[in-house]
């Protein structure tokens, strides 16, 4: 029997109504320009204080970017304004061509695509490695079909792999809470890669971690750049070295240079604010 | 951990002790009150019997308490709002049945608003004599002033001690309201004098037994239904936002939908507890508002052990136990051991009694 043309997108299974598509508001991801995110004239200002001035910053799609700056450069702030903790006060935040991240809030930007690994490692210690992950599973996340939620043989299989690429297969039914302070750092990294994420905010990502550690953590982002774009901000000089390709020298809340290791490092301002002292 | 339901109930240690209890308790209790001889030392008094439910009530009420402390960090300390909107919602019923047998033999009037010289009944009060409706208040009026409430505190992101306040702000409100008697519930003497259940005599023997299992009942399938959630991955979400709320929040979860589902679930809970409770009490007065109470019940989470259900369960029957005991024998002492037992139990017992047996079983 062949239905009128009208009725077809009703029998239709796959079709899936504009009404019902998820996150509608979220329009999709579009990078075509080859740019990820864009951050325009953006300014924060807490009682006075321009914890972000005027800061522009571009990261392009598929790229390792490294933020470095001294304390207090904004670093931790474009990060908040980037995943919606902090509003800014003027200036524009584009998540690709199409998605206006000062419209959204938190879990909106994270479903859109952004994941953010924070300065403390922040796992959920109660929790079991395996269960981290399956929490940060990318996915429908409302409270219907969570409550209902059963983690198909396919979605198991992409815990199990991820838990390969972090080195904690071995830990995969440990509390979380009793991991070494190295072991929740790359847990973190793991619940990202479970997010899918386009682009990754790593906010210090080998504070407090040894050589070997460090070293493990170097690789496995290197691993990540391609598939995902990923901003890392970090301190250790010597990590930044083994990752980066190009370098982005906040100060006071702005760009101060920005460029490879060592033209950054060769900067005459920089050198003056940061580096020389 | 990711098991089916009834697998985790029938392997988890504390759940395969409560059921088993509770269904031998309901298998046993109606039997020593009704087949036992009244002169047997095995019999078992009609006056227990009621004792018994009214502490089922308060397990269930120490469950919904559990559900949203334990599990999801959110410390109410305003469930005696929803305890009594559910009490007052059967209590209604009850009064409507009356009819005209009340002492002033209004067919339509409860006594108190004839003696108030009301005229008619007030509109709310319409519906309560059909027990289907009230029954749909039981959950209605509690649940939807959850939901209202939680929707504008959880969206505001309201949380910690500062939600501890407006919950108790909130069941203190209701009290003075209730306590007035231009809100036509019976001012300071509340809702009394009840004397059938669909037709059942209240005071019947017969009635206390099925008021008992309908609790024990109504009891096991709240435990139930929370073990579901906080075994669900929703229960790992909600078990994750007690832990690190933000974290979740970047994760993607809307975690104030979380909140309130919750919330919401357990003042549902809470209402079903008081509707329970009234007829077996036999009076619903402003005084189950008061914002002690509603202390009390995290104090029988606390003694009990939070985070675990049964360990609620425990804990509200235990304290309850001690203070029938108390105020029996020592009244005026009551209070001071409610204090010091709540102070004890939280400098060297965190987890409460079932943390201690667990402790002890690990030791042993």
């Amino acid at each position: 029997m062949k239905l009128p043309a009208a009725l077809e997108t009703f029998a239709d299974r796959e079709h899936v109504f504009e009404f019902m598509a998820r996150g509608s508001r979220v329009p999709r991801l579009d990078v075509s320009h080859n740019v990820i995110l864009y951050l325009e004239d953006i300014t924060v200002a807490f009682d006075g204080f321009r914890a972000l001035n005027d800061l522009t910053l571009y990261v392009d799609a598929g790229e390792l970017r490294c933020i470095i700056g001294p304390n207090g450069a904004g670093k931790t702030t474009m990060m908040d304004v980037i995943t919606g903790k902090t509003r800014p006060d003027s200036g524009s935040a584009w998540f690709g061509q199409t998605i206006d991240l000062l419209q959204l809030d938190e879990p909106e930007i994270a479903a859109a695509g952004i994941g953010r690994k924070f300065q403390k490692p922040t796992v959920f210690t109660e929790h079991s490695v395996f269960e981290n992950l399956e929490l940060a599973m990318a996915g429908d996340k409302r409270v219907w079909r969570i409550l209902f939620a059963k983690l198909t043989p396919a979605q198991i299989e992409r815990i199990e792999s991820v838990l390969e690429t972090i080195g904690l297969k071995d830990q995969r039914d440990a509390r979380a809470g009793s991991l070494s302070h190295g072991q929740k750092q790359w847990l973190e990294i793991g619940m990202l890669l479970m997010q899918d994420p386009q682009l990754l905010l790593v906010d210090e990502p080998v504070a407090g971690m040894t050589p070997q550690e460090t070293e493990r953590t170097a690789e496995l982002l290197l691993g990540l750049a391609g598939k995902h774009s990923v901003v890392v901000v970090e301190h250790d000089m010597a990590f930044v070295r083994s990752i980066a390709r190009k370098v982005t020298v906040l100060h006071e809340g702005s760009v101060l240079a920005e460029g490879s290791l060592d033209e950054v490092q060769n900067n005459a301002k920089v050198v003056e604010v940061y580096l020389g002292e | 951990m990711h098991t089916p339901l009834l697998k985790t109930l029938l392997t988890e240690r504390g759940s395969q002790v409560f059921l088993g209890v509770l269904i031998v308790t309901a298998i046993l209790v109606p039997l020593l009150n009704l087949a036992v001889p009244a002169d047997s030392a095995l019999h078992v008094s009609t006056y227990t019997v009621t004792l018994l439910g009214k502490y089922l009530c308060y397990a269930l009420l120490a469950i919904a308490v559990d559900l949203v402390w334990g599990y999801c960090g959110i410390l109410s300390l305003g469930h005696t709002a929803f305890f009594a909107l559910g009490g007052y919602a059967m209590g209604m019923y009850l009064m409507r049945q009356i009819g005209t047998r009340g002492v002033y033999g209004d067919p339509v009037l409860p006594d108190f608003m004839v003696f108030l010289n009301w005229s008619e009944l007030p509109w709310y009060w319409h519906g309560f004599d059909m027990f289907w409706f009230a029954m749909l208040m039981v959950v209605l009026a509690p649940g939807a002033l959850a939901y209202v409430f939680g929707w504008f505190a959880f969206r505001s992101r309201v949380t910690g001690v500062y939600l501890s306040i407006i919950t108790q702000a909130l069941t203190f409100a209701l009290l003075l309201a209730f306590f007035r008697n231009e809100m036509g519930f019976g001012g300071n003497n509340g809702l009394t004098d009840f004397k059938d259940l669909l037709g059942f005599d209240l005071q019947a023997d017969a009635t206390r037994i099925g008021l008992f299992l309908a609790t024990a009942f109504a009891l096991g399938g709240g435990y139930v239904a929370c073990r579901a959630i906080a075994a669900s991955r929703a229960g790992r979400v909600i078990r994750a936002i007690r832990d690190a709320e933000g974290r979740a929040r970047f994760i993607g979860y809307r975690v104030e939908s979380y909140k309130l589902w919750l919330w919401t679930f357990s003042a549902v809970l809470a209402g079903i507890a008081g509707a329970l409770y009234v007829p077996q009490v036999g009076i619903i007065n402003p005084g189950e508002f008061a914002p002690i109470n509603a202390i009390e019940i995290v104090i029988w989470v606390a003694v009990g052990g939070r985070g675990t259900l049964y360990g609620a369960v425990l804990g509200a029957l235990v304290v309850n136990y001690a203070k029938t005991w108390f105020t029996g024998a020592f009244p005026e002492v009551w209070l001071y051991a409610l204090g010091a037992l709540f102070v004890l139990v939280t400098l060297f017992l965190p987890q409460g009694i079932v943390g201690l047996l667990a402790r002890a079983r690990k030791t042993a």
